[in-house]
């Protein structure tokens, strides 16, 4: 049940954890973005002046590896304008003021017997609805649902174990509404045809296992109570922990006869199916140090940052840091202008004094990083490397399977910027290859 | 409030273990051995662990202005180097011999490499060698134990000059406590021990026989050791490797290994020098390859080779080929 390396940052979910969510109630503004998941962005469907409903699509693309946008919010079009994104770069976004009424688009109403649908339709639901990975990744989970030729899936694996410090939103969505998240599974292992599905949930969320073992009612589905430690939750590790299977190097879980999703996947593709309402809403933590009341959130898509952390009473104390996600692998933002997309948990700002900036020291050669790092990579080589621009040799030495989970970063006693080199490194190593 | 935020690469969060809190710890470890080292020999053994601390230190400062380097003193390695040095000199060496020690460690053999994390060698062991290459006779005159108070420990007068246990044995000194050390060193480990063995493998256990500064007591450096390795400062697989193999080939070669490990710089070498993280392989794998390595070219040394030890050298060759090790007990990837 452990899987090697791996590092125990403090948790931090106590702040949070304990607090139901609270709708949070429409923006004035929203800012949907037209590329919020991994595939080709899609182009805009209303222009400038459109009136528009809540769950209404705005944005559509033609290609297979994509999932089209929806509005959040009932409102007027206001234009289609570059908009800080969370990945810290300009993206085009539908900009939609809202009238404050939500009012539903005609298309989101509930469906009678959706537990008869066939394969093919819950598919296209699912493509229909916008819904990619929500625990960060971002990848249209109509795509996992078809498999290419030759491919046999057998298991449904379920993240749950929310191994990011400080975020709650997966633990409350366990406790609150296990039932969503067991129809969610039942209708992908329908879409899948397969007869298995494991869940695992990290140790520290007592009560959310207590409640999805309670509210699964098939023997096929195993919750699986798992150790605490960081990543537990990368799907690489996840499945091989799950199902003893180790995904190759990279491929894709499908190549290990699996797929897997997130909690907050499988509820929203249970609403999608059953009440026919797009990805236009998603459970998130907003937390830290310099929010004044770190709450559980449902957030409308495309809410600016100002306007969540405003929401939970405001900074406290000097807010020096923001970053969307967790600790881990959150992107800091340089402001809390950026809107968010399908994929973030988190909004969580650090203030003054309450966290640490170390600076780099020499790397001493401790091989820390290879006691922690998951894949069994040798990061401070590959750091290394990528320094000297030997990025052919750091390929070799299998830069491209870091998950830039952090764990190096995090362990280093000479506080290296390990990631960092790793991240600029691949993508030098995708470039070449591209060339 | 909207303001400018400063932005950085996750992770956001940090292990609160530092370079400066590991080598900190390191000397903290050694300090036991080093006191022992200032009660056997006395006042004048102080000198040379305040000198040879204080020397590396200053080199070490040096280096950074002249080099025009941020100053390294915080991280404490020049620090835990001085000591290093200091623990590993005869006790009674005449003052500028730390201050040479100190200077062909810090500038020549971490410095002019690029200074922390980037030398090959464990400096403080290059410093050993530079001056046993140089000065053979200074390097192996070894002070008697001496009595607390004594005027030779006091340093008011000069010691009586004795021999080490392994130089003893290897006939290079000839002296009355030949024999029995000699009997000591080929005795069966099921024999029975005589008083005087006893008596010998209690000063090689707790300290009360010649030899360098700070190795002669067993006893406080495996405490000191063992503390490190409970901490998770330095792997097992080390100290065990090491001392596993020097073990193993003495019973092989038809010697006592219990005397090979007590005598000399074994203890001190494969807890404090060979696990020095910047000249030591990373992997695991390597780290055992690595001891093994240490193990063996110490033992091939003491039987074969013409000085009676060869813990330092053994070390520095391993240090040599340290990045080879490494290159090759690489770890399995995941998914390969």
């Amino acid at each position: 049940m452990a899987f090697y390396g791996g590092v125990h940052p403090k948790y931090q979910k106590e702040i949070s954890c304990s607090k139901p969510f609270e709708s949070m109630p429409s923006p004035e503004i929203v800012h949907i973005f037209l590329s919020q998941h991994i595939g080709a962005p899609c182009t805009q469907t209303v222009s400038k002046g459109d009136k528009v409903f809540a769950g209404q699509k705005v944005g559509e693309s033609e290609a297979f590896v994509s999932a089209p946008v929806h509005s959040s919010v009932s409102g007027v079009v206001v234009d289609v304008l570059p908009k800080p994104h969370p990945s810290g770069l300009l993206s085009p976004a539908v900009v939609i003021q809202s009238d404050g009424q939500d009012k539903l688009h005609k298309s989101v109403k509930p469906r009678k017997n959706f537990d008869k649908l066939s394969q093919e339709k819950i598919i296209e639901l699912v493509r229909e609805a916008g819904i990619v990975g929500m625990g960060g990744a971002m990848f249209p989970t109509h795509v996992k649902l078809r498999p290419p030729e030759g491919a046999i899936i057998d298991t449904l694996v379920v993240n749950g174990a929310e191994c990011e410090p400080y975020l709650t939103c997966d633990h409350r969505l366990l406790v609150e509404e296990p039932e969503k998240i067991f129809s969610g599974m039942k209708i992908l292992m329908k879409a899948l045809g397969v007869e298995k599905a494991v869940v695992g949930i990290e140790e520290n969320k007592p009560d959310g296992i207590k409640a999805l073992s309670e509210a699964v009612e098939d023997p096929n589905i195993k919750v699986v109570s798992l150790p605490v430690k960081y990543p537990q939750g990368a799907e690489k590790i996840l499945v091989k922990v799950l199902t003893g299977r180790e995904i190759p190097s990279g491929k894709l879980p499908l190549d290990s006869g699996v797929v897997v999703e997130n909690v907050g996947t499988l509820a929203a593709v249970h609403e999608a199916v059953a009440y026919g309402k797009p990805l236009i809403e998603r459970s998130l933590t907003c937390t830290g140090s310099g929010v004044t009341e770190p709450k559980n959130l449902r957030v409308k898509i495309g809410t600016r940052m100002k306007d969540i952390i405003a929401y939970c009473g405001g900074y406290k104390g000097t807010p020096e840091r923001l970053f969307v996600g967790g600790p881990m692998m959150g992107i800091a933002q340089p402001t809390d202008e950026a809107s968010i997309i399908k994929g973030n948990n988190g909004v969580t700002v650090f203030s003054r004094g309450t966290f640490q900036d170390p600076e780099e020291s020499p790397c001493i050669r401790c091989g820390k990083c290879l006691e922690v790092c998951p894949y069994t990579l040798v990061p401070f080589y590959l750091a290394s490397l990528v320094e000297a621009g030997k990025f052919s040799r750091a390929k070799e030495w299998g830069i491209l399977d870091c998950m830039e989970c952090g764990a190096c970063g995090f362990i280093c006693p000479a506080k290296r910027f390990l990631v960092q080199r790793l991240k600029y490194g691949k993508a030098k190593v995708m470039e070449a290859g591209r060339k | 409030m909207s303001g400018q935020f400063s932005v950085r690469v996750s992770p956001h969060v940090f292990d609160g273990n530092t370079t400066s809190k590991i080598m900190f710890t390191v000397i903290l470890a050694l300090l036991p051995a080093a006191v022992a080292g200032a009660y056997f020999f006395g006042l004048k053994a102080l000198d040379v662990i305040l000198l040879s601390c204080g020397s590396a230190v200053f080199f070490e400062y040096a280096c950074n202005k002249i080099m025009g380097r941020k100053v390294s003193l915080k991280d404490g390695s020049a620090l835990l180097t001085g000591l290093l040095l200091a623990l590993v000199l005869p006790p009674h060496a005449p003052y500028w011999v730390p201050i040479v020690g100190a200077f062909i460690a810090i500038a020549i053999a971490k410095q002019a490499f690029g200074g922390l994390g980037a030398n090959i060698f464990n400096p403080a062991l290059v410093g050993r060698a530079f001056l046993l290459a140089s000065w053979p006779q200074v390097m192996t005159s070894w002070p008697s134990v001496l009595k607390v108070g004594s005027p030779a420990w006091m340093g008011v007068t000069d010691a009586v000059t004795g021999a080490t246990p392994l130089s003893i044995v290897k006939g290079v000194d000839a002296v009355s406590a030949a024999t029995s050390l000699s009997v000591l060193k080929t005795s069966s480990i099921f024999g029975e021990l005589s008083a005087s063995s006893i008596s010998i493998y209690k000063g090689l256990f707790y300290g009360s026989v010649g030899g360098s500064l700070g190795e002669t007591s067993a006893f406080l450096l495996l405490v000191g050791g063992l503390f490190l390795i409970l901490k998770g400062i330095i792997d097992w697989r080390i100290p065990a490797g090491f001392i596993g193999t020097v073990f193993v080939f003495s019973l092989v070669f038809g010697e006592n290994p219990f005397f090979h490990i007590l005598a000399g710089g074994v203890i001190i070498g494969a807890f404090f020098m060979a696990t020095d993280y910047v000249t030591s392989p990373t992997t695991k794998k390597g780290r055992m390859v690595f001891a093994m390595g240490c193990g063996l070219i110490t033992m091939v040394i003491r039987f074969w080779g013409g000085a009676p030890e060869g813990v330092s050298f053994a070390i520095l060759i391993m240090n040599a080929v340290t990045p080879l090790i490494d290159r090759h007990t690489r770890p399995r990837r995941f998914g390969t």
